[in-house]
């Protein structure tokens, strides 16, 4: 059976400003689900507290992953539990190449699960590397740029996808993958999360607009409203956004809270 | 873990690659202190002829005159007479490793230098306290002329060659530090290099402390003939001592028109040694001069490698690296001297710190007034991993021409939250992470060395990032 991510009645703060007041989901392996909300909802504060950023502070409930509390648990302990998120906004490295970059994260994890490992090989890192690029359709010329430096937002974008084929996650966060991105370059990312996506391997994609969701297709669709998930459904849901917006949402919440 | 356990892992990192100490060998070592007497004890040691007798009495007069240099980091706690100046480690240099003692031997291998001789160097050298224990050059260059051997035995086999190159670039009146090595110096490399000659593969010096409170004055001169090319290389390590050592060298380079030499400095000395060496090229026409000078240890380092272009196309480049861990100094940098038209520089500084070491680039960039068309580019870059590490800018320029083009930048920067989060979040650990910075920071210049050296000091500057970050 495949490891799920479980988000229990979760209460996050940043600056002592609460900013999500009770999120419940469960994202399981094989599962692709969409979060929407308007700008301000709590989506990128979601993602980052499931990663651990420092700067957000969970006052409480809980994030349980493969029967793990990751509150107990530091950013790189997640990642290495097979928990991944792709960055609205990726950060420079500069003097480091993506492969270099790549080969330390590779190796980072195959040292938490055996101590003496050496870690991979350089001709079976650099093999595994262009297959990933193959199947994403990358330039072989990525793996020597250094990371983020100087990318276009595309560029970027497509940079996040690799870590993601290489790393392998059992579960990944997109967040706002989408945002900055021309239509070409949308799709190139959607194409790509589209072909790692499987059984072993479930998705929240976070995004403010429909539009990524002509590619992607979820099964399951959140709607967040300050700080709380208040509509799910399926990917209707997601059309019903396009066509009316958000307002209809509000509205409903403004009529059950009266 | 706490900080005091962080210092301990780090000490204990350092004390088992490089840290240890064989037992007391030496063959003769002076007391300790400096004076006439001392001084006449060491040349008469080396059977020196009487001029060289004279000129380290005359370099010791205005070493105890000069006053002590106030201008950077503080070294009032630097004791003269609480120093041995010289110890003799073995009766004779060795031209084969089976030559030198066991335990100095062992030393070396420890350290992987007869490994690397094998492996990729032209040839090597090794200095164990105050002497050359070994010196060695591939039989194929020495057949070209190639002359690599201490500097002790080139004062007595190439007594007119070495008479026309020493104190040639570095006057004892320099400073201080150089009136001291004029007095005390010994061991070192001389290097000789016809014209022509290119020697591909680097030459390299190894220069070890093994006694406690002990002075080590290297003293080297590298003369590098019309059109030749040499690549060489020192390292240094030390054991970690409770007292002060000092080391203070004097390189003196040569090179002439159409030349080209490199000179790569590894400084991994352990944090109770003051390295405070004087650094110095002349650059004739169309020569060109490269530093790389990498200094990750020692108590205090003061050492700005100088270059000066002498004639019209010289070029003159200094790469700078500096790190400063927990009470460290390192006041680095370099100089270019434009003496000549036509001639050019680039200076390159990135330095470190962490755990409140202090970094400073202190460099000089001087053009005079007949030097027409000069071009230069100066740019230092610091990064800080923390709050309480402090990092300077002294960047003297003196201009008398007006037909110059001179860049200058500088920039500091602090590790960021978000590279250390976006760096965990792929499963590196804090502490990679931060060492993933730094190597990326210092990889412009990494990258210019050859790869045996690129993996040594990536290697080092994880033992300098080992138990840093708490």
């Amino acid at each position: 059976m495949g490891a799920a991510l479980e988000i229990r009645n979760l209460h996050v703060s940043v600056e002592d400003q609460p900013i999500l007041q009770g999120v419940n989901l469960i994202v399981r392996q094989g599962e692709i689900h969409a979060l929407m909300g308007p700008n301000g909802s709590g989506k990128s504060t979601l993602a980052n507290t499931l990663m651990g950023h420092p700067a957000y502070d969970v006052t409480a409930g809980q994030i349980i992953f493969d029967g793990m509390d990751l509150l107990d648990l530091e950013t790189d302990e997640r990642s290495r539990l097979g928990l991944f998120m792709a960055f609205q906004y990726p950060v420079a490295i500069p003097g480091v190449t993506v492969a270099n970059f790549l080969r330390n994260a590779i190796n980072a994890r195959m040292k938490d699960d055996d101590p003496d490992s050496k870690g991979i090989p350089i001709p079976a890192f650099r093999k595994m590397m262009i297959d990933k690029m193959d199947l994403l359709r990358m330039d072989h010329s990525f793996g020597g740029r250094y990371l983020n430096d100087g990318f276009s937002g595309g560029e970027k974008k497509r940079a996040e996808i690799l870590q993601m084929a290489m790393l392998e996650p059992r579960i990944a966060i997109m967040d706002e993958t989408d945002s900055g991105l021309d239509i070409d370059a949308l799709r190139i990312v959607a194409e790509g999360v589209n072909r790692l996506s499987g059984p072993d391997l479930g998705v929240l994609v976070i995004t403010h607009y429909q539009r990524i969701l002509n590619y992607i297709k979820p099964q399951f669709v959140h709607i967040m409203l300050d700080g709380q998930i208040v509509e799910s459904g399926g990917d209707d849901l997601a059309l019903r956004l396009e066509e009316q917006g958000y307002d209809w949402v509000r509205e409903r919440q403004n009529g059950n809270g009266r | 873990m706490s900080d005091a356990e962080h210092l301990e892992g780090l000490r204990e990192a350092y004390a088992e690659q490089y840290g240890f100490h064989d037992p007391d060998s030496s063959v003769f070592k002076t007391r300790k202190g400096i004076n006439a007497e001392i001084v006449a004890q060491i040349s008469a040691m080396k059977n020196e002829p009487q001029w060289m007798l004279d000129y380290r009495l005359k370099a010791l007069r205005i070493f105890e005159q000069k006053p002590m240099p106030t201008w950077g980091p503080d070294l009032s706690s630097l004791d003269h007479n609480d120093m041995i100046y010289f110890v003799r480690p073995a009766e004779q240099e060795g031209r084969s490793w089976d030559d030198v003692p066991d335990d100095i031997k062992q030393t070396f291998d420890r350290l992987g230098v007869p490994e690397a001789e094998q492996k990729f160097l032209a040839g090597a050298g090794a200095q164990y306290d105050s002497e050359m224990v070994y010196h060695r050059i591939k039989q194929n260059l020495e057949d070209q002329g190639v002359i690599f051997k201490s500097i002790d035995a080139a004062l007595q086999e190439n007594e007119d060659l070495f008479r026309e190159y020493f104190g040639t670039v570095i006057p004892p009146h320099d400073n201080k530090y150089a009136a001291l090595n004029g007095a005390a110096w010994s061991g070192g490399s001389f290097i000789y290099v016809p014209p022509g000659v290119k020697v591909e593969m680097p030459l390299q010096a190894y220069f070890r402390l093994n006694t406690a409170s002990i002075g080590q004055f290297e003293r080297t001169i590298i003369v590098v003939d019309e059109g030749a090319f040499l690549h060489y290389v020192e390292g240094c390590t030390a054991p970690i001592y409770s007292t002060d050592s000092l080391h203070t060298g004097v390189i003196e380079i040569v090179v002439k028109r159409g030349a080209r030499a490199r000179y790569t400095t590894i400084q991994n000395w352990s944090n109770n040694v003051y390295n405070l060496v004087t650094q110095r090229a002349m650059v004739y026409g169309d020569g060109s001069m490269e530093w790389v000078d990498a200094n990750l240890g020692s108590k205090v380092t003061m050492k700005y490698p100088s270059t000066y272009l002498m004639e019209p196309g010289a070029h003159g480049e200094i790469l700078s690296i500096a790190f400063a861990g927990r009470g460290q100094v390192q006041d680095a940098g370099g100089k270019a001297v434009h003496v000549a038209p036509n001639t050019t520089s680039q200076i390159i500084s990135k330095s470190i710190c962490k755990d409140g070491g202090r970094s400073s680039y202190r460099g000089l960039l001087k053009v005079y007034p007949d030097a027409d068309n000069v071009k230069s580019t100066v740019v230092c870059d610091a990064l800080l991993l923390d709050d309480i590490s402090e990092s300077d800018t002294y960047p003297y320029i003196e201009i008398e021409n007006p037909h110059v083009t001179v860049g200058h930048e500088a920039t500091v920067s602090k590790v960021g939250d978000d590279q250390l989060f976006y760096l965990m979040s792929r499963g590196l650990s804090e502490h990679e992470a931060n060492a993933m910075v730094v190597n990326g920071f210092l990889e412009p210049l990494t990258k210019e060395l050859p790869m045996e050296y690129s993996i040594e000091m990536n290697r080092l500057i994880q033992l300098q990032m080992e138990g840093s970050i708490g």
